[in-house]
């Protein structure tokens, strides 16, 4: 293996047959092989951790959410058309669904990296492997691919390549890709019909891959968010312990906060994910939950609000994005809170829109870097005047 | 004795090979190097030409801006080769040496007797002036100014460093002496840094006319310019010196003694050393002297004068630099890993990041190389490099204010307080293997082009 990438190496490289693929060859073989690159100036040895480690093991935080994204999908369908399924059943239904969507994403995604990195000649960052991971598990199963497509190259280029690439991006680009489906098309992405497999087709064509009998009379297909009361979820049947688990409709992997926990716990020990902001944006969300609750707006208890739709997923796995959150420790604890409130906060005052997740993170990356310019300046006048005076 | 200064962040690697407390020993180099590389933004003049007989305390070189600052020859003999690199930038002056070795006398002093001026210009003629560093920058000192204060550090938690005590087991009674001369040069006194461990331990508390603090924690917590941010930071305009105790005793030998006696124990420690332990040696010695450590071809092996976080790769047929009293000899690892970054385990590699195991063998020492394990990429993390840094700075927003080129940036993040050494750790963790001290480095150039 080693001695056929050796062989083909030089007519990759500058000049060679081809050149031009330079970046593409460099990524497949960096990918299989740790480069044999020493150290040139500086600190002669270096930990062995790099970027494609920390991106796998985000990758890996995921795998949970992805699993019981695929299964919901199949149970949902199954429930909604009153099918009774086996599990093998629920979850071969899942894939079919799901699969597509991480072939959209990753290919439509990882061929614009590829592309751009070669114009600029850089290598190809790895940080699109979590981006592609995490946009088929916020949108909803059902969304037409072709959009799908369209969502990930406008957050792709848009949102991070015109920029310079992963580490340079202002806002995450997975919610880009979301934000670009809901204001695009929100005929897709807003309304009860839409969050589970199969009923956009059963509704538009009147079948689908297993209908039975159509859809059972019960049938609402709304998320919980749509009515978030205490009587609003008891009519729909949802117990607070289908929230925690996720045995309700919504977008692919957002439903269960026991898988999100396990990815949680995963990027906490592993120092990948801020612990900090997840904690502050919890509290946030908590905070603004109980006013809610305390005032009147809302009987939902407080915490009902972080297990209810993307506030898990939100606050795990996006507003912890490295690149686009507070890069200061202080600061990671203003955005993370602001993250919580403000998704509440819509939530409870919009009820044309209740999902304040999205909206509330890319807003908080837009301000993530003013709070660290005030930290950083606070932090410096701060320590001017200790030794001034002392 | 004053408070101990608990510092909690750092990382001691833990790279094998550490040395044993034996002199193993003694070498007679016959050929050293006077290397005008070892100090940062020197100007050097040449003083002699090839075939100069020279002895030990000889003008080699000068400063051309303060041409009284003489480098000397460590050893006598010949002067065999002048080596230039581009644009005839001077590298090296190699010196042939003599068997007998031949001191040039500066004559025995009294350190009461002197005044400053004496001191000052006695240094300058010596050669031993250059062995006190200026901060900010790093800088040989400037005899014009008077500092604010003198640092010392007196203990080391580099990697593999050489042991303090073992190292200068003689010569306390001249780092005495050195202290003395040089609080003449200062109204702030000289400060001296103790490890909180070894704090009543070491001879070193003993000295007297010093001012005594105590530092506890990992690596950087022993370098001179984290302590000196802990006791009196530096600000604008301030001017600070610090020196080794390795140089305050060579200065007290130039006083007790009247000879330029730079010999030192040197520490030949690294993964790569057979049975590390020290050996006797000038500066400007040869690797060649210690080849024998070397467990492997040369050609695999980087011998390294310093430690792995900063020191030079000087090369086989490199020479020991000017400050230091440590080489490492580490693999090159210029192979390829199968999957590397994928394996679930990677026992042989150390990591302080969780996303490797290693957490689980804290005792465990490793062989490290000079593989960088990945590629270069735009900063991603942000909370890994204040883990290694105890000093109340924000370093990914300094270096992206040296990159950007922002003085005032770089004035606001304390780029006066840094040098190359403090952010070395920084460097080590990079998952995106950004080489902050190059990118430190520059940066102090282009602020003393900027502020000349």
């Amino acid at each position: 293996m080693r001695k056929f990438i050796d062989k083909i190496k030089p007519s990759f490289e500058k000049g060679g047959k081809f050149g031009f693929l330079h970046s593409t060859f460099d990524a497949f073989e960096s990918f299989l092989y740790v480069p044999n690159t020493v150290t040139k100036r500086g600190s002669h040895v270096r930990d062995c951790v790099d970027l494609k480690r920390i991106m796998i093991i985000m990758v890996l935080a995921l795998v949970p959410a992805m699993l019981f994204g695929i299964w919901n999908t199949g149970y949902q369908h199954s429930l909604a058309f009153g099918l009774d399924w086996g599990f093998w059943n629920i979850v071969g239904y899942g894939l079919v669904k799901v699969i597509p969507l991480y072939l959209v994403s990753y290919i439509v995604g990882l061929a614009i990296e590829f592309v751009s990195a070669q114009i600029r000649g850089h290598e190809v960052n790895e940080g699109y492997l979590v981006t592609g991971m995490i946009i088929p598990l916020i949108v909803p199963a059902d969304v037409p691919l072709w959009m799908l497509a369209l969502a990930v190259a406008f957050a792709v280029i848009l949102g991070k390549e015109v920029f310079g690439g992963t580490g340079m991006n202002i806002w995450n680009p997975a919610l880009l890709a979301r934000a670009f489906l809901f204001f695009s098309y929100p005929s897709k992405m807003s309304g009860d019909t839409i969050w589970t497999a199969g009923v956009t087709r059963y509704l538009a064509e009147g079948k689908a891959y297993a209908c039975g009998e159509g859809l059972v009379d019960s049938f609402s297909g709304a998320t919980p968010l749509a009515h978030p009361s205490m009587d609003g979820l008891a009519a729909a049947g949802t117990s607070t312990w289908d929230l925690i688990a996720g045995f309700i409709p919504g977008c692919v992997g957002e439903t269960s906060v026991i898988a999100i926990l396990i990815g949680a716990v995963i990027l906490i020990w592993t120092g990948v994910a801020s612990w900090k902001i997840m904690l502050s944006s919890a509290i946030g969300g908590l905070a603004i939950g109980y006013l809610g609750y305390a005032t009147g707006v809302t009987d939902l208890p407080g915490y009902y609000q972080l297990l209810l739709g993307g506030f898990a997923f939100g606050t795990v796995f996006m507003a912890t994005d490295p690149v686009t959150s507070a890069q200061t420790e202080t600061g990671k604890w203003i955005y993370g809170f602001l993250v919580g409130a403000l998704a509440v906060t819509v939530r409870l005052f919009n009820p044309g829109y209740p999902e304040g997740m999205m909206l509330a993170i890319l807003l908080m990356n837009t301000f993530a870097p003013l709070i660290d310019h005030y930290v950083v300046n606070g932090a410096i006048s701060r320590r001017a005047k200790k030794f001034k005076t002392a | 004795m004053s408070n101990t200064i608990y510092l909690k962040k750092g990382l001691d690697i833990p790279i094998s090979g550490m040395a044993v407390q034996k002199t193993k020993k003694v070498t007679a180099p016959d050929m050293v190097a006077v290397k005008p590389t070892d100090f940062r933004g020197l100007k050097p003049k040449l003083l002699v030409k090839e075939g100069d007989k020279v002895l030990a305390g000889s003008p080699v070189l000068c400063d051309k801006e303060t041409p009284d600052i003489l480098f000397t020859s460590p050893v006598s003999g010949t002067v065999t080769e002048i080596v230039r690199g581009e644009k005839r930038k001077l590298l090296e002056v190699r010196i042939k040496a003599d068997t007998a070795q031949e001191y040039l006398d500066f004559g025995v002093k009294k350190t009461s007797e002197l005044n400053a001026d004496q001191v000052k210009s006695l240094l300058m003629k010596s050669g031993l002036w250059p062995a006190i560093v200026q901060r900010p920058y790093g800088i040989i000192a400037s005899p014009e100014v008077k500092p604010k204060a003198i640092f010392v550090s007196g203990f080391s938690t580099a990697p593999l460093a050489a042991d303090v005590e073992f190292t200068l087991k003689d010569e306390f009674a001249n780092i005495q002496t050195g202290v003395n001369a040089l609080s003449k040069l200062t109204d702030g006194g000289i400060h001296l840094s103790l490890c909180a461990d070894n704090a009543l331990g070491t001879p070193l508390h003993k000295l007297e006319n010093v001012t005594f603090h105590t530092f506890s924690g990992k690596h950087p917590a022993g370098n001179v310019g984290v302590q000196i941010h802990h006791i009196s930071p530096i600000f604008k305009g301030d001017v600070v010196w610090t020196i080794s105790p390795l140089m305050l005793a060579a200065i007290g030998k130039l006083l007790n003694t009247g000879k330029y006696d730079m010999s030192r124990l040197v520490a030949v420690t690294g993964p790569k050393a057979k049975e590390p332990a020290y050996v006797k040696g000038l500066p400007g010695m040869p690797m060649k002297m210690v080849s024998e450590f070397a467990d492997g071809p040369a050609s695999e092996i980087r011998f390294i004068s310093g430690d792995v976080l900063t020191g030079e790769n000087v090369g086989s047929d490199g020479f020991l630099g000017f400050f230091d009293n440590q080489i490492t000899l580490i693999k090159e690892g210029n192979e390829y890993e199968l999957l590397g970054w994928a394996k679930p385990m990677r026992t042989k590699l150390f990591s302080t990041s969780h996303t490797y195991f290693s957490w689980l063998t804290p005792k465990k020492r490793y062989d490290m190389d000079t593989n960088i394990h990945g590629g270069p990429r735009a900063f991603v993390m942000s909370d890994v490099y204040s883990k290694v840094l105890p000093m109340d700075l924000y370093p990914v927003h300094l270096v992206k204010a040296c990159l950007a080129g922002d003085i005032d940036k770089m004035e606001q993040f304390g780029i006066y307080e840094v040098l190359e050494e403090d952010l070395a750790l920084c460097e080590y963790v990079c998952p995106s293997k950004i080489e902050f001290q190059s990118i430190i480095s520059d940066g102090i150039s282009l602020m003393m082009k900027e502020m000349a």
